[in-house]
Parts: structure tokens; C-alpha cells; sequence
């Protein structure tokens, strides 16, 4: 991963204004007001670090990006313009504060390869383990509590590189240029990595799917 | 007509609508003839599905923050 990041991110992607009361919490933040500051870190802060948890997978890493993030962005409160939601900007600068984490952490070269979790295939190029639907679409199983953990579960277990790419394109929804640029990977390598991450938790979820759970 | 290991191989370029025409026309004549690499496609398009709306429903109802972490970074911003 490269440093290159901006750790604030710009705020000129979302043209909604700025509701009245988010409006009057940002001038109190912005006179100082320290209830102010208090409110926006309850209000907000379980969300980023909901957000962090995803990318970290320490608790004391994601507590500390968490932490990092609400610094940055009372630093950068002067800067904000209102025209995202402040829950918008503070997510954001939440992925940052996560990916900047991440890179400061000691590379892992032990990290598990996704390979076993790829399809294979037999020498006729027909699958070698028959893919086969879902019982109840998968999707309907998401009711059940049951069904959500396996989820959150099956992408916490995917392997650090896999994990990143697929939450920055599939859950933050960055394009693949920009997920490229926030990684200092090509474009091609990251469209690689997150067919490859797709694969690997369709796998994970699939032998708890296949029956229907 | 591809293989189904390229069908699988090239599975998110078909998705996105990135393959060229023919290519795309071979992948749907493949996957109208082969119940694997249709159940294949059906369950990668599920996976994508279900992490963006478990993570969705997670931010909807985010944990608590933890007490002291909500006063470490108050305290923080105090000692600046």
C-alpha cells in the first residue's frame, strides 16, 4: 500500500445541504463547545467503528483508528463545508483512519493464501466440485441472525489483502481506479483481487448455504 | 462456446457487462446449458449481495461506543 492518501478526504461528492440541526452542532463544534464535541463522538461513533472493525480486525487497532479519526476531523472542522452529511464525511474519514491502520502495521507474511478457497477445475475444464444453488436464495436466509454472523464471519476470515479489496469496491463502493490509488495497486490487479475475494467468500458461505440455513 | 472454467475465470467481467458481444453471447448459450456454472453465477451474485446488506444492517445498528474509548478521545482532543 502506498502513503499517498489524503487523510481528509474531500468533501464535494454529496450535493445535499446540511439539515438544520447537524447545522447548529457544527457551529457549536466549531465555537468549541465541549457537549458538542461529546454529542458528535456518541452519535457517530459507533458506526466508525463499526466500519474500522471490518478492515482491522483488532479491537485495539480499530478503537485507536476510531480515536485517530475524530482527531483528524475536529482538526479538519473548519475545512468541512456541510455539503455531505457529517455522518458521510466522518465515515470516510473512518476508511482512512482504518487504512492508514493497516498500513502502519508490520506486513504479514504469513498471511493465509485465498487459493485453497478458489474453484477448481477438472483437466476438461469442467468444474471439479459441481457448483450448486442455495436452498432458500441466500438472500431470504439473511432473516436469520444465524445467517448474518456467517457472513460478518466469513469476510472477517478472508485473507488481509482479499478483505480489503472487498470492502473498499463492494461495501464502501469506491470504483476500481480509486480503490487502485487508495492501495498503490493497478487497476487490473485489483479487479484480479476482488473476483478472487467474491470467490473466496462464496466458498466460505457455501457449504452452510447448500443446505439452507 | 467457453469452458466453465472461463466462464468462472472471467465471471465478473460477464457481470459487468465488460465482455465484447460475442464473448457475451458464448457466456449466456454456456450458462443456458450448464446448472453449475448457472448456480455458479447465481451464488457469486448472492455473495455480493448478502456482505453489502449485512454490512448495511450492521452500520443501521452500530455497536455502543465503549464508555472509555468516548472519553479517551474527548481527553485526547482536551490535551491539544
Amino acid at each position: 500500500m502506498t502513503s499517498n492518501m489524503s487523510q481528509m478526504p474531500p468533501d464535494a461528492d454529496v450535493v445535499a445541504d446540511l439539515p438544520s440541526d447537524e447545522q447548529a452542532l457544527l457551529e457549536r463544534l466549531r465555537a468549541g463547545d465541549a457537549a458538542a464535541f461529546e454529542q458528535l463522538v456518541r452519535d457517530h461513533g459507533g458506526r466508525m467503528l463499526a466500519v474500522v472493525r471490518r478492515f482491522l480486525g483488532s479491537e485495539e487497532d480499530a478503537q485507536d483508528a476510531v480515536q485517530e479519526a475524530f482527531l483528524s476531523a475536529f482538526k479538519a472542522l473548519d475545512r468541512f463545508e456541510g455539503q455531505s452529511r457529517l455522518g458521510t464525511w466522518l465515515h470516510r474519514i473512518a476508511v482512512n483512519a482504518a487504512l492508514m491502520k493497516l498500513r502502519s502495521r508490520k506486513s504479514r507474511p504469513n498471511e493465509q493464501s485465498a487459493d485453497d478457497l478458489l474453484p477448481k477445475f477438472l483437466e476438461d475444464g469442467h468444474q471439479a466440485a459441481p457448483a450448486s444453488e442455495w436452498r432458500n436464495g441466500g438472500l431470504a436466509a439473511l432473516e436469520k441472525a444465524e445467517t448474518r454472523d456467517l457472513v460478518r464471519r466469513s469476510i472477517d476470515e478472508l485473507p488481509e489483502s482479499y478483505r480489503i479489496v472487498l470492502l473498499l469496491r463492494d461495501i464502501e463502493e469506491k470504483d476500481t481506479e480509486e480503490t487502485a490509488q487508495l492501495l498503490g495497486m493497478t487497476p487490473n490487479a485489483v479487479k484480479t483481487r476482488l473476483h478472487r475475494a467474491r470467490q473466496a467468500l462464496r466458498a466460505l458461505l457455501d457449504p452452510h448455504l447448500r443446505g439452507g440455513l | 462456446m467457453p469452458s466453465c472454467r472461463e466462464l468462472v475465470e472471467f465471471l465478473m467481467d460477464y457481470c459487468d457487462g465488460q465482455l465484447p458481444p460475442e464473448q457475451q453471447a458464448a457466456f449466456e448459450k454456456h450458462l443456458a446449458c450448464c446448472p453449475p456454472c448457472l448456480a455458479y453465477l447465481k451464488t457469486y451474485q448472492q455473495t455480493i449481495c448478502m456482505g453489502k446488506q449485512v454490512c448495511a444492517q450492521e452500520e443501521q445498528s452500530p455497536p455502543k461506543m465503549p464508555e472509555e474509548l468516548v472519553k479517551a478521545i474527548l481527553a485526547a482532543r482536551e490535551a491539544k
